[in-house]
């Protein structure tokens, strides 16, 4: 990796095209964000917002164009020929270490059914890097304390409400220490009432540094806590920009339609 | 879930005050249909009691005959040895079919198609005339040099070539009924794991395995308890130890084939209820335990009940 870059983007996205099958979804997307900042991608389902996010960690094979994460190259590795450089599919084990310190949290939680709160935060330390159980746990029930669900830690996630999941869910990728989290629309399966609570955490977690790409439709939380704003439509990125630009006087047309039947 | 203080009132007041007391709807067809089949039930039952040929003196002896308890004991040996080959088995024969590798994956189903294709009888005879059909077995490449030989008779007695050929016909069935259970795990499980970095095998031994449990264990109860006469067939081997063939052979002898026969299906019932009695157990252990009025004993599985991340019924496209 090259260390001028790795200074400041924390993930850089090139030219990315995906397709599924003969569905062409990402029609060259290029972004970068940078280390420390947060970026919220807004547009309107099917734009393809959900599968840059999960292009970012390998949880997608990508098509064309590169990811990069603090200048490592996502899923590949570039091999020098006579005529240039060919690209080589990394190991499945390489990929999953690459992953491991990039946290991601779903919209619909997943959080693993059997295993109680503090056993789904405790099982990526202890069962991916190997750390003590003693030494997981100590850490899990911090993690827990600050998603404020200390009182909580022992109850299976059929038996927490939507918000107290995601939260737990938020505390499971803060345990792998990692260096980037993703939010795939992490409020849109949750009620109404229960939106607030996991937003504070989240803003919790930007305000301590955490460099954060969130898909989200909370056009609030956008406006409040992003650095960055990304428009996308169609595949592709319409507008970018601080929020006061592309949320509060968009120039394009696309974004002005979408936010007039979101706002 | 909000805690909500229902208002009761003072003890002993009914907190409807205006419950319905209704007259039920007629339903005389229901009386009809049951003293009919009391009737029938009686019959039968005057007709198994009092009918001397069933000779119950010699049923009663012969349910406690040593030969007999003993033949229990070599079928329960082949029913228990062949599910656990089977169960083993099975799991790889699933976790291969999800395989991408073709070979494997072929493989896979190419042993499914021939175990649940042809009879398990026929299976039975051809292990048990393995040792005529090859005399001798080698361990070597493939039309090059033998490292090892051994005499087939030697290393596959009737006993193992009975137990081994129910478990290889049975993880055919018990295969299918892994798949479903792995398939029947929401896709977003292994994906979470996957994004917290974890390897597939991991994922599959920690996350969907589990989960696939309380699919795969009712259905697993059901084809033990299959198994269980599924045993008497091993007499094609020939092995000739077990229950029915015992009890078939004393009849002979005795010129008393019924009351043997009897004998046979009394202990077999007496084996299936206490199965039925663990199945029973087993079942609630794992099962979707919610809204019925037994709380589950372990708080884990209602909990993968409760999520909902396992399908309602992945058994539509496997029950044979």
């Amino acid at each position: 990796m090259s260390a001028a870059d790795a200074r400041e983007a924390m993930v850089e996205v090139r030219a990315l095209h995906k397709e599924f099958g003969a569905v062409h979804v990402l029609k060259g997307v290029d972004l970068t964000v940078e280390r420390g900042s947060v970026c919220v991608v807004l547009g309107p389902s099917g734009s393809g917002k959900s599968t840059l996010l999960r292009c970012i960690n390998e949880l997608e094979e990508i098509t064309g164009g590169s990811v990069r994460v603090e200048g490592e190259l996502m899923g590949y590795t570039e091999v020098a020929t006579d005529d240039g450089t060919r690209l080589h599919r990394l190991h499945p084990k390489v990929i999953a270490r690459q992953r491991a310190r990039i946290g991601m949290v779903f919209q619909r939680f997943n959080l693993f059914p059997h295993k109680t709160a503090l056993e789904n935060v405790m099982e990526a330390p202890v069962h991916v890097r190997g750390d003590s159980r003693s030494t997981a746990r100590a850490r899990a029930l911090e993690l827990l304390d600050r998603v404020g669900l200390a009182d909580r830690v022992d109850h299976y996630p059929a038996q927490l409400s939507g918000g107290q999941q995601q939260r737990v869910a938020i505390a499971r990728a803060l345990a792998m220490d990692p260096d980037l989290m993703l939010f795939d629309e992490p409020t849109s399966a949750l009620d109404p009432e229960l939106v607030g609570e996991v937003l504070a955490v989240m803003q919790d977690l930007a305000r301590s540094g955490m460099t954060m790409v969130v898909v989200s439709h909370e056009i609030g939380f956008a406006r409040e806590v992003a650095d960055h704003v990304v428009f996308m439509d169609d595949g592709v990125i319409v507008e970018e920009g601080p929020p006061s630009a592309v949320i509060d006087a968009p120039s394009q047309a696309r974004t002005k339609d979408f936010l007039a039947h979101v706002l | 879930m909000t805690a909500s203080t229902s208002g009761d009132g003072p003890a002993g007041a009914d907190p409807v005050p205006n419950r319905i007391d209704a007259r039920p709807v007629p339903r005389p067809g229901r009386l009809v249909s049951a003293v009919v089949v009391l009737v029938l039930a009686a019959m039968a039952l005057h007709g198994l009691v009092t009918n001397e040929n069933f000779r119950w003196d010699i049923v009663w002896l012969y349910l406690r005959d040593t030969t007999v308890v003993r033949g229990v004991g070599w079928t329960l040996v082949l029913t228990a040895g062949a599910m656990v080959v089977a169960i083993a088995l099975a799991v790889t024969l699933a976790v291969m079919r999800r395989s991408g590798n073709p070979v494997m994956r072929w493989t896979s189903w190419f042993y499914i198609w021939f175990f649940r294709g042809t009879p398990v009888y026929t299976q039975l005879v051809f292990w048990g005339l393995l040792s005529v059909l090859y005399p001798r077995l080698s361990i070597g490449i493939p039309f090059g040099p033998e490292f090892f030989v051994f005499d087939t008779g030697d290393l596959i007695t009737a006993f193992w070539a009975a137990m081994f050929g129910l478990a290889l016909n049975e993880a055919a069935y018990l295969a299918e009924i892994v798949r479903a259970g792995l398939g029947s795990v929401d896709p977003g499980q292994s994906e979470a794991a996957k994004a917290l970095g974890m390897k597939d095998s991991k994922i599959l031994r920690r996350i969907v395995l589990p989960q696939a449990m309380r699919v795969i264990v009712p259905p697993t109860g059901n084809e033990t308890i299959s198994m269980l006469k599924t045993t008497s067939l091993v007499l094609a081997v020939p092995f000739t130890l077990e229950l029915t063939f015992v009890t078939n052979s004393i009849g002979n002898r005795i010129f008393l084939p019924i009351p043997l026969l009897m004998v046979a299906a009394i202990w077999y019932l007496f084996i299936t209820s206490i199965l039925m009695v663990g199945q029973h157990y087993v079942e609630r252990y794992y099962g979707r335990g919610f809204g019925t009025d037994h709380t589950p004993r372990r708080p884990r599985q209602a909990a993968i009940a409760a999520a909902g991340t396992t399908k309602e019924d992945p058994f539509m496209d496997v029950t044979p």
